[in-house]
């Protein structure tokens, strides 16, 4: 019998669902960015270390290049994409701005999903919880330090409208 | 909150800064579609029908080829084609060389062409219909490799048994020469002590930007011009590169960029990939799509330059005061000479470093390696010799039992002493060294130190503070490569911006700069609204590049910390420009005298006396764009679509004496550093970190405090944590970032920022090139481990690189780096 090399899967992506068949070894960021066009969220490296493609899967923050898309099927996933809400920026992106929290802006979108998973599952966080969150999130512009400010900022609710 | 901003009033000499938005930290233009990840990375591009595109690399330092067979990757079902070596050499040009002889003689192509030099060199290319079977084709290219003997350290590189790198050239040597300013010998024989110190270690590193290289390639047959979605970020100088190797014409190379994700210097010498790339695309007949991967950007792209520094000699006098140096600098430069020797003159910018040392004697050589090759990185060639200037101070002062303070401020260059030449005739512009200084003291608690250094004791820790005193010198003058080559024809500078009003009254701004997080937009926009009395709202700055919109030069690109020189020096040129006609159109419809009686105010053109007399832009826009019949023939040559070209005012350096201004703007940094270090592990931690910047006047303060943070991060992680390291066989240890650690959240330290302005007297609006630092991080630290190490032994810190193991040697065997030191009492 020949092996199976291909699957069909469903995935729920930012509120629309999408059904593909795709390689079994293809990467979840590809299938995010290549095949959806999702292309807010990047490749850093090559083996889950800078966190670049970070997105969240059925709540939690994941590096969506350590995960094979067919282990995606049945999930329900966000992308950076989901965060601003008809044209209004996302209480984070607003902060990352006001706090000139990007650079580059390669680093921002998984930033901003950690920062979000954080802020989704403690809502007051410490100085150093807010860096444990994000340690997985290589940024080479800022040395993080404005992107814990903006996180913290988010978290006391000082965020301009 | 982790930062403390201790920005300070401007000085009182310095006149007020101007009313508008510049000085103003205005919101970002680009965060808008950045923070929604709708920005335009360059593997965002997309085509139809594209070839995926992936290296075959060398896994061997050093080989002959024997043979390279691509036909199983050709048979396998996707794959549209391949090209090697022999077909590079056959279809194209060696790279131009720089140097002159020996380095002249090297060949350099686009893929390796009969040996490969390096882990990683490119062999061969393939390109496929995904990315997956790119690489998969990729492994079954079959190549035999005879492998060679291998050159990794630069001082055996031009031993006579040393394996050569490039048999054309006949040596290893790529450019060696000598540098004599004031007169050493006298200086010599004037000191009352001499410190010799035998060598020390500038560490290979590289800035590694989070995206890594990439391109898409298209090749339009119809005529014969190639369009490369590239994140280059020096097009001016890919483009010298390519057109000659790829025997076309610049326009036949046409550059688009819009988001890049981060350079530092490291996405300047792609032009082999991209070589490669124009090749495929012209012999498939598609576009082809190459996204580096991050284990080939550590493996086969730019690294920074390592250099070492021999027989170092200091003559001081009883009060401190240092009247020079003399060394011999050893640099090397990998494999390929691709952007040198210029790094064998970029470092005399700052030659005395912020000191008043007069008599300078430096040998300097620069070697090939079997190592990736270099490029320039963030401080390039500077920080390597700022790093020497301050190892020199540090280890003075310690050896002479000297206040690491005072020796600084008694031969720091002083504020009135401004603008400065320096021994090889480079004009320092303006600065206050020592008020930095004091300022980066005061943040750290300099004046509690000894309690600090007591309560560290009592915990069981060695507590150490560091200063590094560095320039970040600006808007280069090319004319320095004739100094290496007097054949070279370059010289001066230049940038390009394009403003003009549109049909509705839009104003748009078009740059010839290949931003990477440096905030041109936002810039730009600031310094054209002042201009023109609108906001930065109403400036709409075209994101990125495109040499198709005829807005650079020669030497455009995003580089060198120049943008606040050379970019705003454009801008302001090209939207006075377009004031100008606005002004003289808006005066022969209103009927007043002339263009001095009309001022730019709120989107109108008004009379001067009579404000309610206006023409709004839209108008300006409409009549000259869509509307033009029967105005006078006075303003036939009114477009309102205005070019200026801003070129510093330089000469060509005396190439005899290796004399003259390389740059035009001096910023300065000065960074202090507090570590703790646990003497039974040399594990250390820094618990107080300041960093103060000046770089004249700032457009945007908020924008600049980011680099400040970004380049004290990039000289921690080199400091600490980030180092390219080869084994004997030259096969590199760190190809990723599991063995290459970059600084992660938890790893950085608070950083405390400071500020003064001290404005350039040789800008139009007083600011200076800012963004790389001189590797501040690296020094101070250094500098603080020594410091901490005192009690412990007094070892000598005699390398830039210093993870905990190290630390935990000079704890162990202090004498062995006492031993490379030694003072003369005369």
């Amino acid at each position: 019998m020949e092996p199976v090399t291909s699957q069909r899967i469903g995935v729920t992506v930012n509120g629309a669902l999408h059904e593909r068949e795709v390689e079994a070894r293809r990467l979840l960021v590809h299938l995010i960015r290549d095949d959806l066009g999702l292309t807010g969220t990047h490749v850093g490296c090559d083996t889950g270390n800078c966190g670049a493609c970070t997105v969240l899967l059925d709540g939690a923050a994941v590096k969506s290049c350590m995960l094979l898309a067919v282990q995606a099927d049945g999930a329900t996933i966000e992308t950076v994409e989901s965060l601003a809400q008809e044209g209004d920026l996302h209480p984070l992106q607003q902060a990352f701005s006001d706090h000139h929290a990007l650079q580059c802006g390669y680093c921002t979108p998984g930033m901003l999903m950690s920062a979000k998973h954080l802020l989704d599952h403690n809502a007051e966080p410490t100085e150093n919880e807010i860096r444990r969150a994000i340690q997985g999130n290589i940024c080479r512009c800022t040395g993080y330090v404005n992107i814990v400010e903006a996180i913290a900022a988010v978290a006391k609710g000082e965020v301009s409208a | 909150m982790s930062t403390t901003n201790a920005t300070t009033a401007a000085p009182e000499q310095v006149e007020a800064p101007q009313k508008g938005f510049a000085g103003q930290s205005v919101p970002r233009k680009e965060d808008k579609r950045l923070v929604q990840g709708q920005g335009v990375f360059v593997d965002d591009v997309r085509r139809h029908e594209v070839g995926y595109v992936h290296f075959v690399r060398s896994p061997y330092a050093h080989a002959a080829i024997a043979n390279i067979d691509v036909s199983a990757a050709l048979e396998l079902e996707g794959v549209y084609g391949a090209l090697i070596g022999e077909e590079v050499a056959a279809l194209t040009d060696p790279f131009f060389q720089l140097s002159v002889p020996p380095g002249s003689e090297i060949k350099d192509y686009a893929l390796a062409v009969g040996k490969v030099r390096h882990l990683g060199d490119p062999v061969a290319v393939v390109a496929a219909r995904t990315r997956e079977l790119a690489r998969d084709a990729a492994e079954l290219v079959e190549v035999e490799y005879e492998p060679l003997p291998v050159v990794v350290d630069p001082e055996r590189a031009l031993d006579e048994d040393a394996a050569v790198l490039h048999e054309d050239a006949g040596t290893n040597l790529v450019w060696s020469g000598a540098f004599d300013w004031g007169d050493f010998d006298t200086a010599l024989a004037e000191a009352d002590r001499v410190v010799r110190i035998e060598r020390l270690h500038f560490d290979r590193f590289s800035s590694t930007p989070l995206e890594t290289s990439g391109a898409l390639v298209e090749y339009d047959r119809g005529t014969a011009q190639w369009t490369l979605h590239a994140n280059n970020q020096f097009p001016g100088f890919a483009i010298i590169m390519m057109g000659p190797a790829l025997r076309t014409g610049m326009d036949k190379l046409r550059f688009v960029s819009q988001d890049i994700g981060g350079a530092f210097g490291n996405k300047i010498c792609t032009h082999p990939q991209l070589v490669a790339l124009c090749l495929l695309a012209r012999k498939l007949n598609r576009p082809v799509q190459w996204t580096e991967w991050r284990t080939d950007q550590h493996t086969g792209n730019s690294h920074g330059n390592e250099r070492v520094f021999l027989d170092v000699e200091v003559p001081v006098k009883a009060d401190g005061t240092m009247l020079g140096f003399r060394c011999k600098a050893v640099d090397d430069c990998g494999a390929y000479s691709r952007y040198e020797p210029l790094g064998c003159i970029i470092w005399a910018q700052v030659t005395p470093g912020l000191y008043r040392w007069r008599n300078v004697h430096i040998d300097f050589s620069q070697v090939c390696t079997n190592k990736s090759p270099c490029g320039p990185n963030r401080g390039y060639s500077r920080m390597q010799h700022l790093w020497f200037t301050e190892r020199v101070i540090d280890i003075v002062a310690h050896e002479l039992d000297l206040d690491p303070v005072e020796i600084r401020k008694l031969n720091y260059i002083k504020a009135e002493e401004m603008p400065y030449e320096t021994p090889n005739g480079c004009v320092y512009d303006s600065g206050d060294y020592a008020r930095c200084l004091d300022m980066a003291l005061d943040l750290i608690g300099y004046g509690s130190i000894e309690e600090k250094r007591q309560d560290a004791q009592s915990r069981g820790k060695l507590l150490g503070v560091g200063i590094g005193s560095t320039l970040d010198s600006g808007t280069n003058n090319f004319g320095q490569s004739q100094l290496l080559n007097p054949d070279l024809q370059f010289s001066g500078n230049n940038e390009v911006a394009s403003v003009k009003l549109d049909i509705f009254g839009e104003v748009v701004v078009t740059l010839g700069t290949t931003p990477q997080g440096q905030s041109h937009e936002t810039v730009a926009s600031q310094v054209v609204s002042d201009i023109l009395g609108v906001t930065p709202d109403d400036v709409h700055v075209r994101a990125g590049h495109d040499s198709y919109w005829n807005s650079h030069a020669g030497f455009s690109g995003t580089y060198a910390s120049q943008f606040a020189v050379t970019g705003l020096g454009a801008v302001s040129g090209a939207t006075e420009l377009l004031a100008d006609q606005i002004r003289r159109l808006a005066a022969v419809i209103l009927g007043a005298d002339g263009p001095d009686a009309i001022v730019l105010d709120g989107g109108f053109a008004k009379l001067r006396d009579n404000p309610e007399a206006a023409l709004p832009f839209m108008a300006c826009g409409a009549i000259v764009n869509a509307n033009n019949a029967g105005l006078p023939p006075e303003l036939d040559d009114v477009t309102l679509n205005c070019r200026y070209v801003y070129k510093p005012p330089f000469q060509v350096p005396d190439k005899e004496r290796k004399f003259g201004n390389l740059t035009l703007t001096y910023a300065t940094q000065i960074h202090a550093c507090v570590v703790e270090v646990d003497p039974a592990t040399g594990v250390y931690e820094i618990v107080d970190y300041a960093a103060v910047d000046d770089c004249g006047n700032r457009i945007h303060p908020q924008i600049v405090e980011g680099q400040v943070h970004g380049a004290a991060a990039h000289g921690l992680g080199a400091a600490m944590f980030e180092t390219f390291s080869y084994d004997e066989d030259g096969t590199l240890l760190t190809s990723n970032f599991y063995d290459y650690h970059v600084p992660h959240a938890l790893d950085m330290p608070p950083l405390k920022t400071g500020a003064i302005e001290s404005p350039s007297p040789f800008t139009s609006l007083g600011t200076k090139g800012m963004g790389e630092g001189g590797g501040a991080g690296i020094h101070s630290v250094c500098a603080a481990i020594q410091d901490a190490l005192r009690p412990a032994g007094n070892a000598i810190v005699t390398d830039s690189h210093n993870p905990y193991h190290r630390v935990w040697d000079l704890l162990r065997a202090p004498e062995a780096s006492r031993a490379l030191v030694k003072v003369e009492q005369r």
